[in-house]
């Protein structure tokens, strides 16, 4: 008998392909398991409702239960929202030393004041950097640029 | 078909045949950093138009992919707004205010809604369009702020569109029989604050045009709906089943 915590841990190895360095576990889009007769059930969440990754993050969950014989399957749940928060510190150091800035304080949503917080640059450790756009290289990042170091570099959104 | 179905395939055509639209926008960006701004604009909201009518689906037995590419143009529900032409730079961002802040206020009532799926939907995409807002918020007062030329160009496409936003707070039967739907005349008026003030701001002059088109909601649609659904569907109809 395969203890939850073990599939679990197993699972949540599984690496996000777009963030290689960060599994989905550090994440957040791990949401956790359950038990429906013999069968266990792994639920995750997308980051944003578009997320290519999704497809497959599923299929290695799904390889991951096979490989431990576990008879499973994997469902995806969208609320409650997958936030930033969720991000582990470990996943946070990750980021950083790939050099991702890592998501900084979340704006609530609605709110009427955006703050901007600052966002250090993940190569120098300067904070003095410049958003260049709002959006990235995928949907959960956006580019910036470090004006000490002139190095260009993504920070991961705070949603 | 159920009310459900109807209601939530009106929300899932507005955002996927938004998505088209946006997506034509990749590689033809005034810069690199728009056609990724765009890319991920238009992904998210390829995204809402794939829970939705998965959604839907569900609801009527059968898939996001038949309700994408195996309707035929009476059948979509989208807003006019969302199937215009392209148009230039200031008709992309001009039609990005009107119908991301029409989507924020709507997604951030319909997450409260009783309808688990919907609520869900509403929740994640409301914090997604709130970035569109703001890019177009942005860009929306850079260009009507700029140049004599990007004020011409940004109050030309204001204007060309102010036409087609009343059918977005159009009531009907349908939404006030349907206890989970959001009745979009209740977000007029919010909406109207918030876009006039970013023209306001931009140095623009308020749209005045009276007359407002409608339709989208009963398959009524321009004549440039054919051709957007002729690009959209016709590789999944010559080759039905293909995957890749």
């Amino acid at each position: 008998m395969v203890t939850d915590e073990t599939i679990l841990e197993a699972v949540g190895e599984v690496t996000d392909p777009e963030v290689p360095v960060l599994t989905i576990d550090d994440l957040g889009v791990l949401r956790g398991i359950r038990h429906e007769g013999d069968e266990v059930v792994v639920t995750i969440t997308p980051t944003y409702s578009g997320c290519p990754a999704m497809d497959l993050i599923r299929h290695e969950v799904e390889l991951t239960l096979r490989s431990l014989n576990v008879d499973g399957r994997v469902e995806t749940v969208l609320s409650p929202a997958w936030t930033t928060d969720w991000m582990t510190e470990t996943g946070k150091a990750k980021l950083t030393e790939y050099g991702i800035a890592p998501p900084t304080g979340r704006r609530a949503v609605g709110g009427p004041v955006a703050l901007a917080l600052t966002v250090r640059c993940p190569l120098c450790g300067s904070p003095d950097t410049t958003e260049l756009s709002r959006f990235g290289s995928t949907s959960c990042k956006s580019l910036w640029r470090c004006n000490s170091c002139k190095e260009p570099f993504d920070h991961f959104k705070a949603i | 078909m159920s009310d459900l179905f109807v209601y939530t395939l009106r929300l899932g055509d507005d955002a996927l045949i938004a998505a088209q639209r946006t997506a034509e926008w990749i590689a033809a960006a005034p810069q690199l950093e728009e056609d990724v701004a765009l890319g991920n604009i238009g992904l998210d909201q390829l995204g809402q138009a794939r829970s939705l009518l998965q959604y839907a689906g569900s609801l009527d037995g059968r898939t996001e992919d038949e309700l994408a590419y195996f309707r035929d143009e009476r059948e979509f529900r989208n807003l006019q707004l969302c199937e215009l032409p392209n148009g230039d730079f200031a008709h992309a961002m001009a039609r990005l205010l009107y119908f991301a802040t029409y989507q924020q206020l709507l997604y951030d009532e319909l997450r409260s809604c009783a309808d688990e799926t919907l609520a869900g939907v509403a929740g994640k995409a409301v914090k997604e369009v709130a970035y569109h807002v703001d890019h177009a918020t942005q860009w929306v007062l850079r260009l009507g702020d700029g140049t004599d030329e990007s004020h011409r160009r940004m109050q030309a496409a204001l204007d060309a569109l102010w036409p087609y936003t009343a059918e977005m707070f159009e009531s009907d039967a349908l939404v006030q029989r349907l206890d989970v739907a959001v009745d979009p005349s209740t977000l007029q008026d919010a909406w109207t604050d918030r876009v006039l003030a970013v023209i306001d701001q931009s140095t623009c002059e308020r749209p005045s045009s009276s007359y407002q088109h409608t339709g989208g909601r009963e398959g009524r649609h321009t004549e440039h709906m054919g051709y957007l659904l002729a690009e959209l569907q016709h590789i999944a109809r010559s080759h039905p089943g293909a995957t890749w």
